[in-house]
């Protein structure tokens, strides 16, 4: 058995894949999400509804194909990608440039609203965009020029610059809390910035040990603001906890390649979800009877192996692991590989509500409706 | 000179005009074509045309078809070769089933936009595209059905009536209009839909219809009656159940008797139209030919020919009954186009012609390498060895993935199809991979993963170079130097660690510190690396006023040899503040170890630069630096040896 995907081949291989934020205070479920493609002649930005309500052909059953609603054309690699807000989208371009498009929904149209043509630059280059994090109007973008730019979206200029923020590439930021940023590089380290700081270096550093595995992908606890789950290079996942010590929690092995996205499910972060250069996404699920996640439990640098992970693919091998050390009947951990195996990239997953998405260099976008959280 | 099987052909260079001398060069599927005659007047162009072969490539509907069949392909190769052949024909079957149910969706899209399209020259092509994959299902179908699923005989008769049934659909299309008329019995096509369910074996259905018109005359009740005993009778072989061949053979024999019994005695004389599905059933060839337009090809008429002349038919048999169809279903003006001979050569099971004429008649490899991959698997193709590469598959898996690499996207699928080429696909892989322009880091990050998952440390190696000079080029000695990390490149660490030393002595801060003090173990891959690591740390211990520690480094990045020549009077002027400390950090034995040092440097600098001419200025400097240091290892030495000797006392 595998999860139900709906799956549809695109003609381009996608970067990501963003659901459409919902209001939280009605029952909502996620219905329009985002892509991006990269290594095209043409890149776009395009919009898609899996259409869950009322429509007709979903009732008996039999879910349907994402239906695409509408595209633009992208200059450059579609390198991240953010909703600041349900009508309006962040890009991160590999010509360095920073765009917000505005989803018109009655014409289903889009049209660029704002851009900040090479933000990111070389003196005589652009540098590419890696990453963009958006807390309404205010946008953060790093790139590989290492520089940390803030922006508002509505105001022509930029807010912030942090030059040299790193001396080798920033693959990913995300907010710690309001003021306060976090990125992630490609020599293994963490770095929190405070963005109330006027001072131009980080107000901590977290590293791996040792290897200097270059990180990909960063994504925070959503209610435990100091928790922070991150995926490089090696496939590796690890837990952070940014209060104490400056090196990670605990350490999964997950992936046989690079991890590109590691998301906690926005409302129920027991679920952690993983995707891989490797062609899999993997569904994390603790167990934890105590109220602390299992994340979090066991000793300090504590490697749990979960070879089965990496038990080959096609099979459906869910493997119940424990901690190796601490209380290890308290907490358990499981993963499950959710599609069929397939050696292409998934590039970006997103979940929200029982919903994920996923896009593969396979140019084929997967759409589950009903994930078990 | 090898012989030609067909007449090349001719592709117009549009912007060359003639008389002007071309020039080319071979790419891995496409060739550059360039004027090569240039006038003093100007009147040649300098421009540089790209000629592509496989132009299919760049249909987005079409990528769908290999990015899905790509998955397939991947799948096949991972089928166990020690399984007995006996349980693999099921699966190959099933594979070769996919490949055509990937086929149809595609078509089925290029059917739509071919519709939907207002542009009248887009819908052609989109047309031509669509009659292009028809033939290519309909040509594996019939390779499924011969070759992979090999069926006996008895049931090689159901699969080839399949075949008609399924590429012969126009059929159902007019049944359709016909049901929903007012009046199906007499709608003008009635006729036509019920010869042709007879046609292609379709016999309840034909039933179904006949009923409707009996209904309307109660008159010919009795014949029509007699019309549907005779064919719900019509035995069809059961390849499943307990009947052998010859006893299904004998029952046919007797229904085929029977049918010509009524023939004989007129039974349906006075019904046209009945008397004619009397004649077919009795498989009367000239009746069928008289019917070329329902039948509409040779094959449909082989295979209905077999249906009532030959249903026991052996695979065999089968070219001998094919070839006198095409002869007999085609006029004798009328030449046999690609798809017959291919089909032909299907028939007469040379599945060696039949991938040379696809090879041919198609503008893509695609079909060719997917076949020809599946046939081999099936252990088909065995005796065959080309005389140049390696075998017919690994041939033309290598030209479909080489055309995929030309590709700016789907160059990444390529790689899968060069793994399972075992004899030339690594070449080709490292020959490609290398020339993947790379934009973005993360795309060298995808490129490098390939090369590294293979162990091409050649490849990495160049990769790693290319960024590690892209980062220099931009000034990120940061980056540069995980580059070199990443790629072992000693030379180029040592290059880069260079550079943060001088940007170092120019500016008197070290850039880049989270990256140098996180160097760890790398920092072993070049010596001069390790200094800049370990010269970082004597900062590091010194900001800490860790004195002894950093003094001893300090000495010992020189004492070691791990220190360039060059630094050494940076480093020995490093110390001079650790010498005017109040407390005496330096030994004796290590203010003599300093000062041997220093004596050392200036000998080396008193041969090396007696001639060069430096400003007086700079000279003046250096004389009183080197006066400041004699002094202070003086002053050091004294109370070092006072300290000591206090100490022991």
């Amino acid at each position: 058995f595998f999860f139900r995907f709906a799956a549809v081949y695109v003609s381009q291989k996608i970067s990501k894949s963003r659901w459409r934020p919902v209001s939280h205070s009605s029952l909502q479920q996620a219905d329009i999400f985002a892509t991006g493609s990269w290594d095209n002649e043409d890149n776009k930005i395009s919009f898609w509804s899996i259409g869950s309500h009322g429509s007709s052909g979903v009732e008996d059953g039999f879910e349907g194909d994402p239906q695409l609603l509408c595209e633009h054309k992208h200059d450059g690699d579609v390198l991240d990608l953010q909703f600041l807000d349900q009508d309006r989208i962040v890009t991160a371009s590999s010509t360095g440039a920073v765009t917000i498009f505005r989803h018109h929904q009655n014409s289903q149209t889009i049209s660029v609203s704002q851009q900040w043509a090479r933000a990111h630059r070389y003196p005589s280059d652009n540098a590419p965009c890696t990453g963009v994090v958006c807390s309404s109007p205010e946008i953060v973008t790093v790139g590989e020029d290492g520089r940390i730019i803030v922006f508002r979206a509505d105001q022509e200029g930029v807010i912030r610059v942090i030059d040299n923020a790193d001396s080798s590439t920033i693959h990913a930021v995300t907010y710690l809390r309001t003021t306060e940023i976090l990125t992630v590089n490609s020599i293994g380290q963490l770095k929190l910035w405070d963005l109330r700081q006027q001072s131009n270096s980080p107000s901590q550093i977290l590293s791996l040990s040792g290897d200097r595995v270059p990180l990909h992908c960063v994504d925070r606890h959503p209610n435990q603001q100091h928790i922070v789950a991150t995926g490089g290079q090696d496939g590796m996942l690890c837990v952070w906890d940014v209060r104490q010590g400056s090196t990670p929690f605990s350490l999964m092995e997950a992936h046989s390649a690079e991890m590109w996205e590691v998301h906690f499910h926005p409302t129920n972060p027991d679920h952690l979800f993983t995707c891989s250069e490797d062609g899999s996404l993997l569904h994390w699920e603790t167990s934890s009877q105590s109220d602390i996640p299992s994340f979090l439990q066991g000793g300090r640098n504590s490697s749990m192996t979960s070879r089965s992970a990496m038990a080959p693919a096609g099979g459906n091998q869910s493997l119940i692991n424990a901690w190796l050390s601490g209380d290890s009947s308290k907490g358990r951990l499981e993963t499950t590989h959710m599609l069929p195996s397939q050696t292409l990239s998934v590039n970006s997953l997103d979940v929200l509500g029982q919903c994920l998405v996923c896009g593969t260099d396979g140019e084929a976008i997967f759409v589950n409706r009903q994930v078990p959280v | 000179m090898e012989e030609v099987d067909v007449e090349p052909a001719v592709t117009n260079i549009p912007a060359a005009s003639s008389g002007t001398h071309l020039g080319f060069a071979w790419g891995p599927g496409d060739i550059l074509v360039y004027e090569t005659l240039y006038k003093a007047s100007g009147t040649g162009s300098g421009d540089i045309h790209e000629v592509r072969k496989d132009e299919d490539i760049y249909s987005p509907i079409l990528r769908k078809l290999f990015n899905e069949s790509h998955h397939i392909f991947v799948g096949l190769q991972t089928i166990r070769e020690d399984l007995p052949s006996k349980n693999k024909k099921p699966q190959f079957v099933s594979i070769s089933k996919n490949y055509r149910s990937v086929i149809r969706a595609c078509m089925e899209e290029l059917q739509q936009v071919a519709v939907s399209t207002k542009v009248a020259e887009v819908a052609m092509q989109y047309g031509n595209q669509v009659s292009i994959l028809l033939a290519i299902e309909l040509i594996w179908n019939l390779c499924e059905v011969l070759f992979i699923d090999a069926a006996p005989a008895g049931s090689l008769l159901l699969h080839l009536l399949d075949w008609v049934r399924l590429h012969k659909a126009d059929v159902d299309e007019k049944a359709r209009e016909v049901l929903q008329s007012e009046s199906p019995a007499e709608h003008r096509d009635y006729w036509d839909v019920v010869v042709s369910y007879v046609l292609q074996g379709r016999l309840e259905e034909a039933r179904q219809m006949l009923v409707k018109q009996a209904t309307l005359q109660p008159a010919a009740r009795k014949m029509y009656k007699q019309m549907d005993t005779l064919l719900s009778k019509m035995p069809f072989y059961n390849p499943g159940g307990t009947q052998t061949l010859t006893e299904f053979d004998v029952k046919w024999r007797h229904w085929h008797e029977e049918v010509d019994r009524c023939l004989q005695d007129n039974s349906f004389a006075s019904n046209k139209h009945l008397e004619l599905i009397c004649k077919i059933l009795v498989g009367d060839e000239d009746t069928l030919l008289e019917h070329k337009d329902l039948l509409s090809t040779w094959y449909h008429f082989l295979v209905t020919r077999l249906l009532f002349c030959h249903p026991t038919v052996k695979p065999t048999e089968l070219h001998y009954y094919a070839q006198s169809c095409l002869t007999m279903f085609l006029d004798s003006r009328s030449v046999p186009e690609p798809l017959d001979s291919i089909l032909l050569a299907a028939f007469e099971f040379d599945i060696h012609q039949v991938i040379k004429d696809c090879s041919i008649a198609l503008n893509n490899w695609w079909f060719v390498a997917h076949l020809t991959d599946l046939l081999d698997h099936c252990k088909l193709l065995q005796s065959h060895n080309l005389h140049f590469g390696s075998n017919l598959r690994e041939f033309l898996l290598l030209e479909y993935a080489s055309g995929l690499f030309t590709h700016h996207s789907l160059w990444q699928l390529a790689v899968d199809y060069f793994d399972h080429c075992p004899e030339f696909g690594r070449v080709y892989l490292e020959l490609q991979i290398e020339r993947v322009p790379l934009d973005t880091e993360r795309k060298a990050l995808k490129v490098l993963r390939i090369c590294e998952q293979r162990q091409m440390s050649e490849q990495v190696r160049s990769i790693c170079k290319i960024m590690a000079m892209r980062a220099l080029r931009n000034n990120r000695l940061g980056s540069a130097l995980s580059w070199s990390i990443r790629a072992k490149d000693a030379a180029f660490a040592t290059l880069i660690s260079e550079r943060f030393l001088q940007d170092y002595c120019a500016r008197g801060t070290f850039s880049d510190l989270d990256l140098i003090d996180n160097l760890g173990p790398a920092m072993l891959l070049s010596d001069r690396l390790t200094f800049l690591g370990k010269y970082r740390e004597f900062h590091k211990l010194y900001g800490e006023k860790r004195f002894r520690e950093a003094s001893k480094l300090l000495l010992s990045l020189m004492t070691a040899k791990i220190a360039p020549r060059s630094f050494w009077m940076t480093l020995l002027t490093d110390a001079l503040p650790l010498l005017e400390q109040k407390e005496v950090i330096f030994s004796a034995d290590q203010t003599h170890e300093l000062m041997f040092c220093l004596e050392e440097l200036m000998s080396s600098l008193n041969t090396t630069t007696a001639g060069t001419d430096r400003p007086m200025q700079d000279e003046d400097i250096e004389v009183t630096k080197v006066e400041l240091l004699r002094l202070a290892l003086a002053r050091n030495l004294a109370m070092a040896i006072v300290k000591e000797g206090t100490v022991e006392a």
